[in-house]
This record gives C-alpha cells, sequence and structure tokens, in this order.
C-alpha cells in the first residue's frame, strides 16, 4: 500500500516536471489556462457581490396600499381586517395620512414646502409585509389587493430590486455560456498538450508496451500530467482574480464613501475557490483522458 | 516452453515472412536461430512476443497461444519474457539505472527492492560503475550490455534476443554469449538469433537455419 502511493507520488513528480519542461511552454499554457478561467469565475464574482449588494438594499419586501382619499374609518377597519387575514400576508400595518406628512416632513427636509400646502395631500395607507419574498407571489398579491374596495393604488416597494434581480439572473446565464465555451477551450488545450507530450514520449510508450506496460500504467503519467496542469490553472485562475479584486476595490472604497456608503467586493469564498480549483483539475483530466484515449492506439510497436 | 506449429505470416502486402514453421523449445534449452537477413529471423522472435500476429498456425508460449491473446492480456505475457532489440531500444532520457529500472516500475516493485535488483542485474553485466551514465555515452557494445540488464532485471523465464551480437566485434560477442550461458546455467529458456556464424562455433545447442521463411532443419549438437 505504502509502496504503491509512492509509486503514484513518483509518477505525479515527473508529470509535474514534464509540465516545465521547457518551462516557458508549460508556464504559458498555465496562463493561458488560468485566464481561460479567470473571466467566468472572475464575472461570477462580480455577479455574487451585485446580487449581495441588491439583497442588501431591498431588504424584505413590502406593499404599500394606498387607499382612495373618501374612504370613511369603517372603511379603513374592513380593509385593515381583510388585509391581515389574507393567507399570503405575514402582518399589517396602518399608516394614517397625518402620521405620512409628518414623516415626510422630517425625514426630506421639505418642512417649509408642505407648511405651505393648503391641505394634506396623502392618503391613509397600509404597509403590507407579506409572508413570501418570491417576485411572482408579491406580484399576484399586489394585483389582488388592487382590485379591494377603496384601494386607490398598490405598489410592490421593491420592484426595482426584483428587475434588477431578473437581469442578474440573465447575466448568471451568459457567464454560464460563457464558463461552458472556456471549458472546452481548456479541454482542447490539454488535448492538444498531451498530444504533443505523446508525440514525444513516443519511444518511452513503444518501450514499456514492448516490456510488458499495461495500458494504465502508461496513460497515468499523462492523466497526471493534464489533471497537474489544470491544476495549476486554476490556481492562476484564482491568482489573477484575487490580484484584480484588491486593484478594483481601492478606487471602489473612494467611489463608496462619495456616495456616503461602504461596499467592497468581496473575493471567491473557500467553498468557490475549491469548486474552482477541482473543476479545472477535473477539466485538465478529462481533456488528457480523451486525447490519451485517442492518440495511444495509435503508438504501437513494431 | 515455446512451440511453433505450421506457423504462417504474411506482411501486409503480400510478403511472406514465414511459412509453415513448426519447432519446439523446452524449458531451460538454448536455441539458436540463424539465417541471412530478411529470412524472418526478427518475425519469428516477434511473433513470441505477440507483437506480430500469425497468419494461421500457433504460437504456444507456456501452453498459452499467444497468437490470439486479447491486448488485455499481452502485458502479462510480456512480462514474462526478456527481450533483447535488434535495436535496443534504450531511453536517452534517462540513466543507465532508470532504464533497468523501468520493468520494475511497470511490474510495481518498491523502491528498494526495485533498486537492488536494477544493481544486481548492472553488476551481471559489468555496467555497475556507469549507472549514473546517460546510455547515449555508452559504446555500441555496453548498449547492448545495458539491453541485456534491462531484459532480465524481473528475472524472466524466458529470454528473446534479436541479434545481440549484430554490430559488435568478437571479443565483445565472446562477452555477451558468455553472459548468455550463464543464464542458461540457471534454468532461464533462450532463443538467440544470430547471422553470426562465429559465435556458434563452441556453443553445444541446437541451431534453428531460417531460409526465406521456411525452416531447414535444426542441428542438434
Amino acid at each position: 500500500m505504502k509502496h504503491i502511493l509512492a509509486q503514484h507520488l513518483n509518477v505525479l513528480r515527473t508529470a509535474t516536471r514534464r509540465i516545465f519542461n521547457p518551462p516557458l511552454a508549460g508556464l504559458l499554457n498555465i496562463m493561458v489556462i488560468g485566464i481561460a478561467l479567470s473571466l467566468p469565475a472572475g464575472m461570477y464574482v462580480l455577479l455574487q457581490n451585485a446580487q449581495g449588494l441588491v439583497q442588501q438594499l431591498s431588504g424584505t419586501p413590502q406593499i404599500s396600499v394606498f387607499l382612495s382619499m373618501d374612504a370613511k374609518a369603517d372603511d379603513i377597519e374592513k380593509l385593515r381586517k381583510q388585509l391581515a387575514q389574507h393567507p399570503a400576508v405575514e402582518h399589517v400595518e396602518f399608516v394614517p395620512r397625518d402620521q405620512a406628512l409628518q414623516q415626510l416632513k422630517q425625514s426630506t427636509g421639505l418642512a417649509d414646502v408642505i407648511g405651505g400646502l393648503e391641505k394634506n395631500p396623502l392618503p391613509d395607507a397600509f404597509v403590507i409585509h407579506p409572508k413570501s419574498g418570491n417576485a411572482q407571489t408579491l406580484d399576484k398579491l399586489r394585483t389582488e389587493i388592487g382590485t379591494f374596495p377603496k384601494v386607490e393604488q398598490a405598489q410592490l416597494d421593491s420592484a426595482w430590486a426584483y428587475k434588477l434581480e431578473a437581469l442578474l439572473k440573465f447575466a448568471t446565464l451568459a457567464v454560464l455560456i460563457l464558463a461552458s465555451l472556456l471549458s472546452l477551450a481548456l479541454i482542447a488545450i490539454t488535448f492538444n498538450t498531451i498530444r504533443l507530450q505523446i508525440l514525444t514520449q513516443r519511444d518511452e510508450i513503444e518501450v514499456s508496451k514492448l516490456i510488458g506496460a499495461s495500458n494504465g500504467f502508461i496513460r497515468r503519467p499523462f492523466l497526471y500530467f493534464g489533471a497537474m496542469q489544470g491544476l495549476l490553472g486554476g490556481i492562476a485562475a484564482y491568482l489573477i482574480i484575487t490580484a484584480s479584486l484588491a486593484l478594483l476595490n481601492r478606487p471602489l472604497n473612494t467611489l463608496s464613501q462619495l456616495y456616503a456608503s461602504q461596499f467592497t467586493l468581496h473575493s471567491l469564498n473557500f467553498g468557490d475557490s475549491l469548486s474552482l480549483l477541482l473543476f479545472s483539475l477535473y477539466l485538465g483530466w478529462l481533456g488528457a483522458w480523451l486525447s490519451v484515449a485517442r492518440h495511444l492506439a495509435q503508438v504501437e510497436p513494431r | 516452453m515455446i512451440s511453433f506449429n505450421q506457423v504462417r505470416k504474411r506482411y501486409p502486402g503480400g510478403y511472406e515472412a514465414l511459412s509453415n514453421v513448426s519447432f519446439e523449445i523446452a524449458q531451460g534449452e538454448m536455441a539458436f536461430l540463424t539465417g541471412h537477413s530478411g529470412a524472418g529471423k526478427s518475425t519469428l522472435l516477434k511473433l513470441v512476443a505477440a507483437i506480430e500476429r500469425p497468419n494461421s498456425g500457433s504460437v504456444l508460449v507456456n501452453n498459452q497461444n499467444v497468437g490470439i491473446l486479447k491486448a488485455g492480456a499481452l502485458p502479462f505475457l510480456r512480462r514474462n519474457l526478456g527481450i533483447i532489440f535488434q535495436d535496443h531500444k534504450l531511453l536517452f532520457d534517462r540513466s543507465v539505472f532508470d532504464n533497468v529500472l523501468l520493468p520494475l516500475q511497470i511490474c510495481g516493485f518498491d523502491h528498494r527492492e526495485s533498486a537492488k535488483r536494477v544493481r544486481a542485474a548492472l553488476d551481471k553485466v559489468g555496467l555497475l560503475k556507469r549507472e549514473r551514465t546517460n546510455p547515449i555515452a555508452l559504446s555500441g557494445g555496453e548498449q547492448q550490455r545495458l539491453c541485456i540488464a534491462r531484459a532480465i532485471v524481473n528475472r524472466p523465464a524466458i529470454l528473446l534476443a534479436d541479434e545481440p551480437t549484430g554490430n559488435l566485434d568478437a571479443d565483445y560477442a565472446q562477452d555477451i554469449m558468455a553472459i548468455f550461458k550463464s543464464f542458461h546455467q540457471v534454468g532461464v529458456t533462450l532463443l538467440i538469433s544470430t547471422h553470426d556464424a562465429g559465435v556458434l562455433q563452441d556453443a553445444r545447442v541446437r541451431v534453428f537455419n531460417l531460409r526465406n521463411g521456411v525452416l531447414q532443419t535444426a542441428t542438434s549438437p
């Protein structure tokens, strides 16, 4: 058991040595893989950040229900009961029109303008906290409440956030497509590198076959080569992303301070980093496997 | 140990390398295969190692018909054979030591046992002091001996040698024949092809003579 492990380590060492022989070619390969991976992974990171921002800004969604100006006290009470009993509603908060005016005065500094008004232009309103945050459910609820008697208008406060989220979903799909294409590119790079490796190792493969090497034995160093190259490419992608974000964060800090807020881009978290490395390792292995399956049979001893 | 029964080998293009070859070599026997170049000596040895397959007839090695062996079983046949190639097939990207190590790596020996065996094999052929050298720096005779060391390092029951003394002068050839005899003495079955009649003079062994792919009568000692 121990010496089998030692053998595999030995194969791994040989494979790694071959990646960097010649050194420049190996580094270029790893860089190409790293850049190809860092594009979709980097965009993924930016999207994650944007999604975090949207969630932070939108918080829990609310529906504002504005009543018509002619609503009487018992209309309001009836409506309050109707809303409170609705299965999709968590709880209901009544905002009388006078209170709303007070709040507007305090929060906007428009006291002079508002003080000059002859009468309160604001209607009574309910603020509804729904149970579900799902965009579709909320929209259905909003439409339904809009048809209730004495309701002038029902408005989804975080509608813009949902629009942005839909946009982000679209962007996520675009990233996925990009990731798939560049994964194929990574497989192709490894496929080709391994093909060249097989050509350079032709003698060794031939001799090994002649003295009784199984296909598994011959395949192993190439699979390790592909997997190792993929892994190193993944590490390169990780470094590219981390470095780029660090570069972006400084001007971003200045920018967000100008908007009196704090916002920094977060890099890949531990799970995502691990996924990136494992995925690139797997792609490298797959490219090598395909290449070996295709080309090894062509090296038959004569 | 090795048995040919009405073996015919025709290469694509119609060239018939071997026709109707039948013979048998017992366990522990040492036999020579002679004939002019192109007589089919190499083809015959390749059939034993299943590098080529016969068109008809059967080739038995250890009572196993190697002509119909599945590709997956080939490695296990070849691990029991030591093959000394006409063109040596040494690897110039590694040291003498590592060349001899390769068959043991393939069989999965552990490192310390391998190192011991490699040194024993190198000692046998007199190359122990050159283990760190690259084989490209070795003379023709030394390369030939390195090829022998690699063939014997996993102690095969059968040793096949294709023109092992081909390009060597008489002294080197004598050395190599002496090495083969020592294997014969410890019970290894040997089949050696040569066109060099000189090495056969004092050898008290059977000699198979091939002429244009046809086996002439074997001469017994």
